[in-house]
């Protein structure tokens, strides 16, 4: 396990700021077009954590149009430029699948 | 041609450039030792027979020590022979590193697939099974029918049916390797490999 430990270590990202779930995030993802590269925004609640290590991804859920809408990102990912945490969630669950039944004033969550 | 023995490590994911996530398999190929040269001349074929890991001092014989005596070599646990024919400067007391191998190559690579004792029809050889309903029992995980009735009135021999399934010699063909680390002699396959942790495995290109 050790040896499975150093060789992903210099792939693990330093600059990821702490958050947990239910935190309100905006993930600056890297969009590749072509030739272009551009940043393009996806804010919502931290849903999930899940994995360790270099395996590890977080879920982000948002209501778009009306629809809602799951992205899931490693989070040592090169694809994302950076992620900003823009509230701190009170939850009393690890993983917040409950809000996917709730909508409008239901699935607010509490600042913590 | 060139060949390594190596443990499997287990396994993990790397990201490429474009931040695709690669899965990998981690392997210890090396230091593998050359211990032994054949000629047509002195065996009848051509081979280079290579040596890897060390085992404990006690469980050498002594017969196979005056080999690696012989290469001033310390005594190795596995050997194996691979075709090095395009390899002509290797000789005996040689030390093999990973970077034998480069990124991007395609290789065959050989294990012991780990054991599964006794399976059904449906894990062992993909069958479908039955219908689940409409009527059904004990027919989910059922073989089907073994052949035909009073000609032949006999199972013809080879049928696939239930029995002991893995710990049998599986090779991969195509095999890309995604990342070669020489100073520790890591080679990262791409996908699973045969074997449990700690196996041997054979990489050939």
């Amino acid at each position: 396990m050790d040896v499975l430990h150093s060789v992903t270590a210099n792939q693990l990202r330093a600059d990821i700021p702490e958050f947990r779930t239910g935190d309100t995030l905006a993930v600056n993802v890297r969009v590749i077009e072509g030739e272009k590269e551009r940043i393009q925004v996806f804010q919502g609640v931290c849903i999930k954590r899940s994995g360790g290590g270099l395996n590890e991804t977080f879920t982000v859920r948002k209501i778009s149009n009306g629809v809602g809408v799951e992205r899931i990102f490693p989070i040592h990912s090169p694809r994302i430029a950076s992620i900003e945490v823009k509230r701190t969630g009170k939850v009393r669950r690890a993983k917040l699948y409950y809000l996917r039944a709730l909508k409008g004033k239901a699935a607010r969550i509490k600042e913590s | 041609m060139a060949g390594l023995l190596g443990h499997k490590i287990g396994m993990t994911q790397i990201f490429a450039e474009n931040g695709v996530v690669i899965p990998v398999t981690v392997v210890q190929a090396g230091p593998c030792f050359v211990t032994q040269i054949k000629t047509k001349e002195t065996d009848g074929y051509d081979a280079t027979q290579i040596g890897f890991d060390n085992p404990k001092e006690k469980n050498v014989a002594k017969p196979k020590k005056g080999q690696f005596d012989k290469a001033d070599l310390k005594p190795l646990k596995y050997l194996h022979e691979f075709d090095f024919s395009d390899m002509t400067e290797v000789k005996v007391g040689d030390e093999l590193k990973a970077d034998i191998f480069k990124v991007g190559e395609i290789v065959k690579v050989s294990g012991i697939s780990k054991g599964k004792g006794f399976q059904g029809a449906v894990k062992r050889h993909k069958f479908s099974g039955g219908p689940k309903t409409h009527g059904q029992s004990d027919r989910m995980r059922a073989p089907g029918s073994l052949g035909q009735s009073s000609y032949p009135s006999r199972v013809y021999k080879g049928l696939k049916m239930a029995g002991r399934m893995g710990g049998n010699r599986l090779t991969l063909k195509s095999v890309e390797i995604v990342k070669v680390e020489a100073e520790n002699n890591l080679i990262f396959l791409k996908g699973s490999v045969p074997g449990g942790k700690n196996s041997l495995l054979e990489i050939v290109n």
